[in-house]
């Protein structure tokens, strides 16, 4: 059980991360929309190093839960 | 093309590596401890007690531990597992399934065949046992008793049951043939005990699921490819037709987007390395989408694969570094020495080595959890229909787990292209940063 509350926990952190970097991202687009392309790729690149810590987080999780 | 033909040679290296490392997934794996028998150890060794044993008394418990063949009460995280896990059959419907090869070496020799040879009937599991080797939830296993190593036996059943050996909870499995119960052991498994596994007496390197999958990806590749290229080399100068306008578009997708501005000026040298990771990855995640067969092994949610994938990204990157990156590892030009030697190079060495690791689980635990939760969503009709007791539950179930799920596998066709590519992406950058010239000024 504490696993799956360390993961839950992981997730908050990562969900506030993407969450940021999301609305960040689209608050650039709006107000230079011709950097789009730019930007779109450097978020999901953000995103994508935000998530690997949250899921290196929830396969430690995994494995304590996890049969020995 | 000049480049299909590298792009083959690292298809089929990268394959072969995975061959061999792609075995660490293991049977033990199929039961994690559920919690549907939460009772104290001694009570499932001593056995002879079953009456006392209120939750399991409709079970029959022997010394042996229980039947597997009697489901108990129905698990979506042990059913989920079992569903992404490598087995050695594909699993079509109800008791059909594909027979593989397989390959397996013991003390006693080696042993190819194909699991025909065990007669798979229900659940994977195999009717017979041969030269030692029973097939258990569509995972090879080996019976430890000396008497059954050569010739056929008819296995009565299997059981598993929970044991304390040196200190710790562990999970076999027996097979019970003559009425004797016979302790079988998993193949071996180079993970050093982390997931339960360890090194046995024998080793196995069959075609599995996920090894079998592999294999049709690189020959739907191979073919499309050079399909692509021979059409590419033909109609030089002109429009692309037909396929070729399906794979070009990633083609210079992937060189103008991601080589060249994170590689820089040398990106051609790494475009082979770089399509083959980001089409194998690709088509492996979307053949994995597809729920029947050929389709629906979790081959890029297995950890070896992921592992074996990033290690060829750490080698590429590790050995085409330049004296710049490792100047900036090493020894960061510009910081005082004590800051060097207790913080930053010991940081910067960790990272060349965190670098892929983040690599190949981000991969690895995003098909993973993608595929538990479509799991997870299907098992909502076995809960609610309370494992086919009750037909209403079931149909409420399944109103609620068809439409949850098309939303997960519409989720899953995007994450599907967006880890290929980040895959790639982050491959590229640190080929990038190993490779980049020094911005000629003073530090």
């Amino acid at each position: 059980m504490y696993a799956a509350i360390g993961a839950g926990l992981a997730v908050i952190g990562a969900g506030l991360g993407i969450g940021q970097i999301g609305g960040k991202a689209v608050e650039g687009i709006a107000r230079q929309p011709e950097a789009s392309g730019d930007i779109r790729a450097n978020m999901i690149l953000t995103a994508a190093l935000v998530e690997g810590a949250a899921l290196v987080c929830m396969v430690l999780s995994f494995f304590v839960a996890a049969p020995k | 093309m000049n480049f299909v033909r590298t792009y083959s040679l690292v298809l089929i290296l990268s394959g072969l590596c995975t061959f061999a490392l792609a075995q660490t997934e293991h049977g033990d794996h199929h039961h994690p401890q559920g919690a549907d028998h939460p009772h104290p150890t001694e009570q499932a060794q001593a056995g002879e007690h079953p009456a006392t044993d209120a939750q399991n008394a409709e079970h029959p418990e022997g010394a042996c531990g229980h039947s597997i063949s009697i489901e108990p009460e129905f698990n979506a995280g042990d059913n989920a597992v079992h569903h992404i896990s490598d087995a050695n059959v594909i699993h079509i419907v109800g008791d059909m399934y594909v027979n593989l090869p397989v390959i397996l070496k013991s003390a006693h020799g080696w042993k190819v065949g194909t699991t025909g040879m065990f007669h798979v009937h229900h659940h994977g599991n195999g009717e017979l046992a041969n030269d030692g080797y029973v097939l258990v939830h569509g995972s090879v296993m080996r019976i430890l008793d000396e008497k059954f190593q050569h010739g056929e036996f008819k296995v009565e059943d299997y059981t598993h049951q929970e044991i304390e050996e040196g200190g710790k909870t562990k999970m076999v499995y027996n097979a019970i043939i003559d009425g004797q119960c016979l302790r079988l052991e998993s193949k071996t498994t180079y993970d050093g005990g982390i997931l339960g596994g360890g090194v046995t007496g024998f080793s196995d390197f069959s075609i599995t699921r996920n090894v079998f999958t592999m294999l049709l990806t690189f020959v739907i590749l191979f073919f499309l490819f050079r399909s692509v290229a021979t059409a590419a080399t033909r109609t030089k100068g002109q429009a692309p037709k037909g396929l070729q306008n399906f794979i070009e578009p990633f083609y210079t997708f992937i060189r103008d987007e991601v080589a060249k501005p994170n590689i820089g000026p040398k990106y051609e040298k790494y475009m082979p390395y770089l399509l083959s990771a980001f089409f194998f990855i690709l088509g492996l995640n979307l053949i994995g989408q597809i729920p029947f067969f050929p389709g629906g092994a979790n081959v890029t949610g297995n950890i070896s694969i992921t592992i074996v994938l990033a290690l060829i990204t750490f080698l590429i990157s590790t050995f085409s570094a330049n004296k710049h990156f490792w100047e900036h590892t090493l020894w960061m030009p510009g910081v005082p020495a004590v800051l060097k030697i207790f913080i930053l190079t010991p940081i910067e060495i960790l990272g060349v080595f965190l670098k892929p690791f983040t690599l190949l689980l981000r991969l690895f635990a995003n098909i993973t959890a993608g595929h538990i939760v479509i799991l997870s969503f299907v098992s909502l009709i076995f809960i609610l229909g309370k494992a086919g007791e009750s037909v209403g539950g079931s149909a409420a179930g399944a109103a609620a787990s068809i439409p949850l799920t098309l939303f997960m596998m519409t989720l899953e066709l995007l994450v599907a292209f967006l880890q290929a590519f980040i895959f790639t992406m982050l491959s590229a950058t640190y080929i990038g940063t190993a490779i980049e010239e020094p911005h000629h000024d003073h530090h």
